[in-house]
C-alpha cells in the first residue's frame, strides 16, 4: 500500500534524519514507529501524511506519487487537534464540513465521496453521545482523543497515522483506547500506523515494529509482533521478551 | 460578575455623587436627580439628535475597522512573509497616540463627518490588527497539521479556523478600545460641528453655563461608551459560548 523509495529528508540546517531509507506497509497492517526523541518518528509520519515532502526519493501510497495530503489518510495528534470553539459533535463533522466546502473535487475531496454522516452513529459507539454539545474543554483527555477518533473514522479513512496519540491519558484510559483502536483497525480494514517512545505501547499495538534510532535511519529495522491485539498478548513470554529486545536495542542506540 | 452587584455599584456612584453634590453646594456640581430630569427632558429634544450623530460616528468607524484590520491582521498572522514585511511597520505606529493625528486628519479628510469616522477608524484598526494578529501567529501548529490532514487547503483553513479563532480577538480589541475611541470621538467633536455629544457638552457648559444640561451631555456621553462596551459583551457572550463555560 505504501512504499518509502530511497527517501532522504532533513531540515533545513540539521543533519539528516532519514538517508536513502527504503520500507513498505502492506494495507490491513498495524504498524507501530518506536524510538527515542530526536530519532525522527513524528517526522517520518509526516512525510506519510503529505503534509511534509522528503528532499529525496519517493513516498508511493497505492502506487500514487504522494505529493499533498491524502483524503483518504486519517491523522491523529497527541493533542487532539480539536477546534476549542467547536462542540464535540462540530469537531467530529469537521472533516465532513471540510470535504463538503470543496466539494467531491478528488484533491481535498475523494471522487466518489459520500455525503452520508456517520457521524452520530461513531459519536453513539464511542460513548461521546452524552457530551456531543459540550466543548473540549469541558471533557476529559480520553474523551477528547475519542472524538478525534470519531472525526478521522467520519470520513471513511484507509489508513490511520498516529502521533503518540494516547501518551498523555491514565494507564486504564490509554489500555481502552489501544483496544479500542485495534478493533476498528480490524472492523474497518484499517492500515495502522502508530507513533510512540513507549516500548510497551509499541509491543502492544504493532504487528510489526519499526525501530528507528541514531540519525540519519539509512534501514528500516523492523521487528515481527504477530500476536499484538490477540487477548492475553500483553501478559505472554513472548510479550515481555520482546519488550526487552526493543529495551536493549534503544540502550545501545542511545550509547 | 453579576448583573446585580453591577446595579449596586452603579447606585453606589450615584450615592457619592449626591453626598459630593450636597458637600460643594455650587452651580458646577448639581445632584444627579437634577441632572437626570434634564436628561429626560433634553433626550426628549435635541440631545437624542446629538447622542444619535455620535453613536453613528463612532458605529461606522468601528464596523470599517473591523471589516479592514481583521483581514489584514489573518494575513500578516496567517503568513510568516507578511508577517516579516509588515509587522516592524505596525510596530512602529502602534504606539503613535491617534489623536495627535486629529488635526492632520482635519486637514486631508475636511471637518464633516468623514475625518472623526476616519480617526475612529485609526484608533480601532491598530488594536485590532496587533490582537488578531498574535491570535492567527498563535494558533497551534498541531491544530493546522491535523485540518491539512482532514483535506483542508488554504481556503478551508481560514474559514474553519483563522476566522473562528479571530473572533474573540476582534471582541477583546474592540472592548479595550471603545473607551478611547469615545474620548477621540468627544475631542473631534469640538470642533467645526454642531453635532454630536463632544459638541454639546462644550456648547452647554461654555457657552451656555447650562451645567446640568451639560452634565446630561456628559450621562449621554457614558451611557454612549457603555452601551458599546456591554454589546461587545453580549456579542462575545454570544458568538463564543465556549470561552464561558467551566
Amino acid at each position: 500500500m505504501i512504499r518509502l523509495s530511497s527517501i532522504t529528508f532533513g531540515y533545513s540546517h540539521a543533519s539528516p534524519l532519514f538517508q536513502n531509507f527504503n520500507w513498505e506497509i502492506e494495507r490491513g497492517e498495524t504498524w507501530a514507529i518506536l524510538g527515542s526523541s530526536g530519532c525522527g518518528k513524528t517526522t517520518l509520519l509526516y512525510l506519510l501524511a503529505g503534509l511534509r515532502a522528503a528532499n529525496a526519493g519517493q513516498i508511493f501510497v497505492d502506487g500514487e506519487s504522494l505529493t499533498r495530503p491524502r483524503p483518504r489518510t486519517g491523522l491523529i495528534l497527541q493533542d487532539y487537534g480539536l477546534l476549542p470553539w467547536a462542540t464535540v459533535r462540530e469537531n467530529a463533522e469537521l472533516g465532513l464540513r471540510v470535504r463538503g466546502f470543496y466539494g467531491p473535487d478528488g484533491k481535498h475531496t475523494p471522487k466518489d465521496f459520500q455525503t452520508e454522516n456517520r457521524v452520530p452513529y461513531w459519536l453513539e459507539r464511542l460513548g461521546l453521545a452524552e457530551v456531543a454539545d459540550k466543548f473540549p474543554s469541558q471533557i476529559s483527555g480520553g474523551q477528547r482523543q475519542r472524538t478525534a477518533i470519531t472525526r478521522t473514522l467520519a470520513v471513511s479513512p484507509d489508513l490511520l497515522l498516529m502521533d503518540e496519540p494516547f501518551s498523555s491519558l491514565d494507564a486504564i484510559t490509554r489500555e481502552d483506547l489501544q483496544n479500542l483502536t485495534l478493533s476498528l483497525c480490524e472492523e474497518q480494514r484499517l492500515t495502522l500506523v502508530i507513533v510512540t517512545h513507549a516500548i510497551e505501547e509499541a509491543a502492544s499495538l504493532g504487528r510489526k515494529i519499526l525501530l528507528l534510532g541514531d540519525t540519519p535511519n539509512r534501514q528500516a529495522r523492523v521487528f515481527e509482533n504477530p500476536n499484538a491485539g490477540v487477548e492475553g498478548h500483553r501478559n505472554s513470554r513472548e510479550y515481555r521478551e520482546l519488550c526487552e529486545l526493543l529495551w536493549r536495542e534503544m540502550r545501545n542506540e542511545t550509547e | 460578575m453579576k448583573r446585580s452587584d453591577v446595579l449596586l455599584a452603579a447606585l453606589g456612584l450615584v450615592f457619592v455623587w449626591q453626598i459630593a453634590a450636597m458637600l460643594i453646594q455650587r452651580p458646577i456640581l448639581p445632584a444627579p436627580w437634577v441632572v437626570m430630569t434634564v436628561f429626560f427632558q433634553e433626550m426628549g429634544e435635541n440631545l437624542v439628535i446629538h447622542f444619535g450623530v455620535s453613536l453613528w460616528r463612532v458605529s461606522a468607524g468601528m464596523f470599517l475597522s473591523v471589516l479592514a484590520a481583521a483581514p489584514a491582521g489573518l494575513a500578516i498572522g496567517g503568513s510568516k512573509t507578511w508577517n516579516r514585511i509588515l509587522s516592524p511597520v505596525i510596530y512602529l505606529l502602534y504606539p503613535i497616540p491617534k489623536v495627535v493625528l486629529v488635526p492632520i486628519v482635519f486637514l486631508f479628510l475636511g471637518i464633516g463627518d468623514t475625518a472623526k469616522i476616519a480617526i475612529i477608524f485609526l484608533i480601532l484598526f491598530f488594536q485590532i490588527v496587533v490582537l488578531v494578529r498574535d491570535q492567527a501567529a498563535g494558533i497551534p501548529p498541531q491544530l493546522l497539521q491535523s485540518l491539512r490532514s482532514l483535506g483542508a487547503g488554504r481556503r478551508a483553513l481560514f474559514r474553519f479556523v483563522y476566522l473562528p479563532a479571530s473572533l474573540p480577538a476582534i471582541l477583546t480589541a474592540l472592548r479595550q478600545s471603545i473607551g478611547t475611541a469615545v474620548a477621540v470621538l468627544y475631542v473631534t467633536e469640538l470642533f467645526a460641528t454642531k453635532y454630536g455629544l463632544g459638541y454639546y457638552i462644550y456648547y452647554q457648559g461654555s457657552t451656555l453655563f447650562n451645567y446640568p444640561a451639560m452634565y446630561a451631555g456628559v450621562v449621554a456621553m457614558s451611557l454612549l461608551g457603555l452601551g458599546m462596551y456591554f454589546a461587545v459583551d453580549w456579542l462575545e457572550r454570544k458568538l463564543c459560548r465556549w470561552k464561558f463555560v467551566s
